[in-house]
């Protein structure tokens, strides 16, 4: 990444971070907290109370002008039409050929949709996006703009408390509020498999709000390490590693995020492609891995199958500390993407037996209403 | 008895001609939670510097080199199960193997304990 040679840029909670113990690191351009106390120390707190997460790195960026929705839906394969206010929807940025340039999570806010894009990719979105989307369109990057995300089983019941009310929105849900004196959008969402929340606030805001959040005895701050461990239990790719610009949805199993009328009318980049996918399949697919023993198998790692033949990469892998056993992500040839496929891992010389699993890892344990 | 470090923050403690090989207190802090350790099996001749075990974290791999040249005389089967215990106990019962020490003189290039616990004061 280009950004390596940059100024690291800070966090608006740095100070904040560095004074709860946090260990610093280099990531998307900015020096942010890979761990305080442990990382499975961490990962285990967030899966049974609530761990809070500075995800301030990623880009805020809103989007207003006539037909914002038609407009977004010639880069992104969603159904933003059909999104209701106050709505999230999990869509990607396309490039023409369909390779997922990012991933991203869009809500209809009124007259304008509000979208949150990766940290390490946002710059380059925001080019995309200036020079693809149809004129009239006018995209604000909310520098000043911190977010958070709340996330675990006691993390609805801690937010309760501060702003009422939070406890009634549905999963991919949002709306606004006020938290800790500031006003605040906060939205039913996360990265880690778990209920909760991600909370945007003025970055002049943002302190009084993670020490109000932390001053209740189930919240601890979270690093990087356990959203990293806590996202691949739930089966969740990260972008740069699990998805980039040689992927397509299809290939990425995300053809849950091309909504239904856009598979039947298209008008969107790369949609022959995909379209072409979606009727036979991609040559390659994203899948789940077990891996035999203790040793985690990391990204880059060969997939072989049982004749040695290369079939595919490992792009994620860790030790997951739910089911205290290593488990990875990566993409193999189609035919050998269905569960319970025995295949083989090569890191480093050593062969390890590996079976495809189905995704998540870690049950999902959203809020989800009724209906929603 | 006496104990020497090297710049890669292995430690090995030596008794006659056999060293007990390690990684120090700054290192297990370093890598954080370990959750897989392979130590060399025993009768493995190793020279100075060699990769002799492999030690991950929940993040990062890192290999662990021979202080010195030697044949491998135990590894510490502990480790298997229970990986932690090198955060737990780094430079006791966290070991990771003993070496029968092939030229003690090599021991004269490493670290004494006071002038590594120095030296990582300034890293």
């Amino acid at each position: 990444m280009a950004e390596t040679s940059e100024i690291l840029h800070t966090l608006p909670l740095d100070a904040w971070h560095r004074a709860h113990g946090a260990r610093m690191v280099s990531f998307a351009g900015y020096s942010m907290p890979v761990q305080y106390e442990g990382v499975i120390a961490e990962h285990d707190w967030t899966r049974t109370s609530a761990g809070l997460f500075d995800v301030s790195h990623m880009g805020q960026l809103t989007f207003h002008g006539d037909r914002v929705d038609s407009a977004l839906e010639t880069l992104l394969p969603g159904d933003l039409q059909l999104l209701k206010d106050g709505r999230l929807r999990y869509s990607m940025l396309l490039d023409e050929d369909g390779g997922i340039l990012d991933d991203l999570m869009a809500t209809r806010r009124g007259d304008h949709f509000y979208v949150v894009v990766n940290g390490a990719t946002k710059h380059g979105d925001i080019e995309q996006f200036e020079r693809r989307l149809p004129k009239g369109i006018v995209l604000d990057y909310m520098k000043e703009q911190a977010l958070l995300a709340l996330q675990g089983p006691r993390a609805a019941e801690v937010l309760e408390t501060m702003a009422p009310g939070v406890s009634e929105l549905g999963f991919m849900a949002g709306d606004a509020f006020t938290i800790a004196g500031a006003p605040a959008w906060i939205s039913r969402s996360g990265y880690t498999g778990e209920d909760g929340f991600e909370i945007s606030v003025a970055a002049p805001a943002v302190e009084a709000l993670a020490d109000s959040l932390v001053a209740h005895e189930a919240v601890k701050p979270i690093g990087l390490g356990a959203r990293d461990s806590l996202r691949l239990e739930a089966g969740l790719p990260l972008y740069g590693h699990d998805l980039d610009q040689k992927t397509t949805p299809v290939m990425a199993d995300l053809q849950f995020a091309i909504g239904k009328r856009r598979r039947a009318e298209g008008g969107f980049a790369g949609d022959m492609r995909l379209l072409a996918e979606l009727e036979s399949g991609a040559a390659q697919k994203r899948v789940g891995l077990n891996v035999e023993g203790r040793q985690p198998v990391r990204e880059g790692a060969l997939i072989l199958d049982l004749e040695g033949n290369e079939v595919g990469r490992v792009t994620s892998g860790t030790f997951s500390p739910t089911l205290q056993r290593p488990i990875a992500m990566g993409y193999v040839a189609t035919p050998l993407s269905a569960p319970g496929t025995a295949l083989k891992l090569e890191q480093r010389g050593k062969l390890f037996e590996t079976t495809v699993a189905a995704l998540p890892f870690v049950p999902h344990r959203y809020h989800r209403k009724q209906g929603a | 008895m006496s104990l020497h470090f090297t710049g890669e923050h292995e430690w090995i403690r030596v008794q006659g001609d056999v060293g007990t090989v390690g990684i120090s207190n700054h290192a297990q802090e370093a890598l954080g939670d370990i959750v897989f350790a392979e130590v060399p099996e025993s009768g493995r001749s190793l020279n100075k510097g060699d990769e002799a075990a492999v030690v991950e974290s929940v993040k990062a791999a890192s290999d662990i080199y021979s202080p010195v040249a030697g044949e491998v005389i135990e590894g510490n089967a502990a480790l298997a199960d229970d990986p932690a215990l090198i955060n737990r106990d780094p430079e006791g019962d966290g070991w990771f193997f003993k070496i029968r020490i092939a030229d003690t003189a090599e021991l004269e290039g490493l670290m004494d304990e006071a002038a590594y616990r120095e030296w990582v004061t300034t890293l």
